[in-house]
């Protein structure tokens, strides 16, 4: 129960399906502020008294329990290190993969609890072959993707009780219904452990900012920045170059050298990548029977999904797109579906680029 | 529901309850010079005086505030605003209560206050030798009477001469003492001289059977301190403010009650204490019962359980109806692990793997063998 207005109505749902509940915050910032100031971030000690408040509501016990360590050391020390690598990591993949579903859950395991309730909008299916992760009934509120990294033993300890619901208004005049004073309360969105927003103030304190090179893909140096880690695949913008690109174009960046402290960038066709793979890779429910299946990929949380073929490697998963995507980079997730089903997903550490250097 | 939470707060006693709502009637402002003043203000200084003979005090160095945080952050932000000229250190021992905590580090951020930590010994004691010897040039000491957390009871009289014989004022925190170990004012403070040596006492009513909102600062005549609070100059002008008649009657009556039982409920406290560390010992050999095996509060248990998240601990244990802590209640928002327990030596992943229990007046032998399986489950479930 993070204090939003989702994980109150879940809990809710919950008690009135007859479960047995009990509502838990999550302290996951040493600094938690007290004041929620806007709509980015999380869990100050005022969301920590919303939700405690809804716990009220519906009759629920209600705990916070500390986390902050485990957080720091696998999201927040990985967010950071990531980066360092030149890397596009998503901390909320990770908070789902290590803290929610596996800290937390493992706790509940051994309190007596049998599984986590969550807010999340995304429906779990008794398929043939077991259960199945699959896209909530609302494709625009689908949060299926940053669950795509959980496994068939954590699916089987979780509930879902916003999947089947049409739209994320419901369930603010559901909650408004019930009495809870979070029924307005805005979405957070952006990264919790940062909540002014600032990503790159963020990072230019934890990584550094080291001045270097911007070059362009034959090596010669075109301009400098300021930090690598301002930079993601992909970004048009921030790039102070002075001079136009021969042909004229815009220009992009491609590839971020941590090692050099150099960023590299080209034209918008420079972009397109035929391959992604990554050695990480998990199934969210029974692995898939054959080694390679026609499937769609989606490589962030509001990317649409683009039709892919994929190949179980020994030591990767390996997904070609039918079109080439832009714009991807290492670190983030690709999650693979079929239909609606999250077949599973891998952290992005190679991508093949469509058009030769 | 088993409350064993006792040193969080504890049930209003029925005769402070009934002397509290008995003062309630009396109507008038005991700063008021017609009759119904008169009448409010007699109740009031009666309350003082028995207080002050309660604490070993003189009627006129009993200051009343609304509670123990008021009083420790009096006293000490007093103590330091009019501290002698040319001192900034703040003797301040480990594992001292939040308020106290949190107090000096204000004055250290805002008012460029340098500290001067004094270590406790492997039981939580606070060392004598260095206490004393922090104490030179200091502006200002404080410590506890007796630890909320361990239980562990200093050796105030100690501390008292020692702040005597330095010329330093010395402030203790008596919240958690009160009621469940002696404490005398004039005895701890002999004849300092003015203005050093013990000059103020913090007292919480909650604690023992006194409403929240209630307790006292203990002011020596001598010292000098900056109040918080303008407005009236009630109270020595130390602590302005219409003042609780109500709430001093019942402070007052709760102390005289707790210090007449105190040593019957040592001793009953004591053997249900004892019992249940040894029933402890046998079925968790691993258990540490942390604090002074010599020198500590009857109703207080503090237990180290290697490998059992206190947090986990506790939630059993409340699913089973039995309240018990994991360290202090003050610590809003994270919790945080216990800084007391780090001051006795231990790791921060210990300081987060123990549990408090403290009994009061309507704790049974019953009650601590329902603990004492509920905690042997309770490890049990979280070693497996």
């Amino acid at each position: 129960m993070s204090g939003g207005v989702d994980s109150a109505v879940a809990a809710a749902r919950a008690v009135e399906a007859g479960h047995d509940v009990v509502g838990v915050h999550l302290a996951l910032s040493r600094a938690g502020g007290t004041l929620r100031t806007g709509s980015r971030g999380c869990c100050t000690v005022e969301d920590a008294m919303d939700a405690r408040r809804v716990a009220d509501k519906i009759g629920i016990p209600f705990y916070v329990w500390d986390f902050s360590e485990r957080f720091r050391d696998d999201v927040i020390d990985d967010f950071v290190a990531e980066y360092r690598a030149g890397r596009t990591p998503n901390p909320c993949m990770r908070c789902n993969e290590k803290i929610k579903f596996q800290a937390l859950l493992e706790r509940a395991i051994e309190l007596g609890f049998d599984a986590i309730c969550t807010g999340h909008y995304a429906t779990l299916v008794e398929g043939d072959g077991g259960l199945e992760l699959h896209r909530s009934s609302e494709e625009a509120k689908d949060q299926s993707y940053v669950l795509g990294v959980l496994t068939a033993e954590q699916l089987r300890h979780t509930m879902f009780p916003l999947g089947e619901t049409p739209s994320k208004s419901i369930v603010r005049a559901e909650a408004a219904e019930r009495g809870f004073s979070v029924a307005k309360k805005p979405d957070s969105y952006d990264i919790c452990f940062i909540p002014d927003g600032d990503t790159r103030g963020y990072l230019a304190e934890k990584v550094g900012a080291e001045t270097g090179d911007i070059v362009d893909r034959s090596g010669s140096v075109i301009g400098s920045h300021e930090g690598a880690h301002a930079f993601t695949v992909g970004q048009r913008k921030g790039l102070s170059i002075g001079r136009p690109a021969p042909d004229g174009k815009p220009r992009f960046v491609l590839e971020i050298r941590p090692v050099t402290n150099e960023v590299v960038v080209g034209p918008k066709e420079a972009l397109a990548v035929a391959e992604i793979s990554g050695a990480r890779f998990s199934w969210a429910g029974a692995a898939p029977a054959q080694r390679e299946f026609a499937c769609e990929v989606q490589i962030r949380a509001h990317a649409d999904p683009v039709p892919a073929v994929a190949v179980v490697a020994d030591d990767a998963l390996v997904i070609t797109p039918d079109e080439p995507l832009d714009g991807v980079a290492t670190g983030q997730t690709a999650v693979v579906y079929v239909g609606t089903r999250v077949l599973g997903q891998c952290t992005i550490d190679r991508t093949v680029s469509a058009v030769p250097a | 529901m088993i409350y064993l939470d006792h040193a969080a707060t504890t049930r209003l006693r029925d005769e402070v309850r009934d002397a509290w709502l008995d003062a309630q009637g009396v109507v008038g402002n005991a700063s008021s010079v017609h009759g119904a003043g008169q009448n409010a203000r007699r109740v009031l200084e009666e309350a003082r005086e028995s207080f002050a003979i309660t604490v070993g005090a003189e009627p006129i160095e009993v200051i009343f505030t609304s509670g123990g945080t008021e009083s420790v952050g009096l006293g000490l932000q007093g103590l330091w605003r009019r501290r002698a000229r040319g001192r900034d250190l703040i003797v301040l021992p480990d594992g001292e209560h939040h308020a106290t905590l949190d107090t000096v580090s204000w004055l250290e951020r805002s008012e460029r206050a340098r500290i001067a930590p004094v270590a406790l010994d492997a039981v939580g004691r606070i060392r004598a030798d260095a206490f004393h010897d922090a104490l030179t040039g200091a502006a200002l000491a404080t410590a506890l009477v007796a630890g909320n957390e361990t239980g562990t009871i200093n050796d105030a009289a100690r501390l008292s001469e020692a702040a005597a014989r330095a010329d330093v004022p010395l402030h203790l925190d008596a919240v958690a003492a009160l009621g469940r170990t002696r404490v005398d004012f004039a005895a701890w403070r002999g004849d300092a001289p003015s203005g050093g040596g013990l000059v103020a006492m913090s007292a919480s009513g909650h604690k023992i059977g006194a409403p929240v909102g209630t307790g006292a600062l203990v002011v020596s005549r001598t010292a000098r301190i900056e109040p918080m609070l303008h407005g009236g100059g009630q109270q020595r002008g130390i602590r302005a403010g219409t003042q609780d008649v109500a709430g001093a009657v019942a402070l007052a009556r709760a102390a005289e009650l707790a210090e007449q039982e105190r040593d019957a409920e040592a001793t009953r406290l004591e053997a249900l204490r004892a019992g249940f560390v040894s029933g402890l010992g046998r079925r968790i050999p691993s258990a540490v019962v942390l604090g002074d095996p010599h020198h500590h509060l009857p109703s207080t248990v503090h237990v180290l359980l290697p490998g059992a998240a206190g947090e986990s601990v506790l939630f059993l244990l409340d699913q089973r109806g039995i309240s018990v802590s994991t360290g202090s209640a003050c610590q809003a928002g994270v919790a945080e692990p216990s800084h007391v327990v780090m001051a006795l030596g231990y790791s921060a992943v210990e300081a987060r793997q123990v549990v408090r229990i403290s009994m009061g007046r309507d704790t049974t032998a019953a009650d601590l063998d329902a603990l004492e399986d509920a905690l042997v489950d309770a490890y049990e479930r979280l070693r497996s």
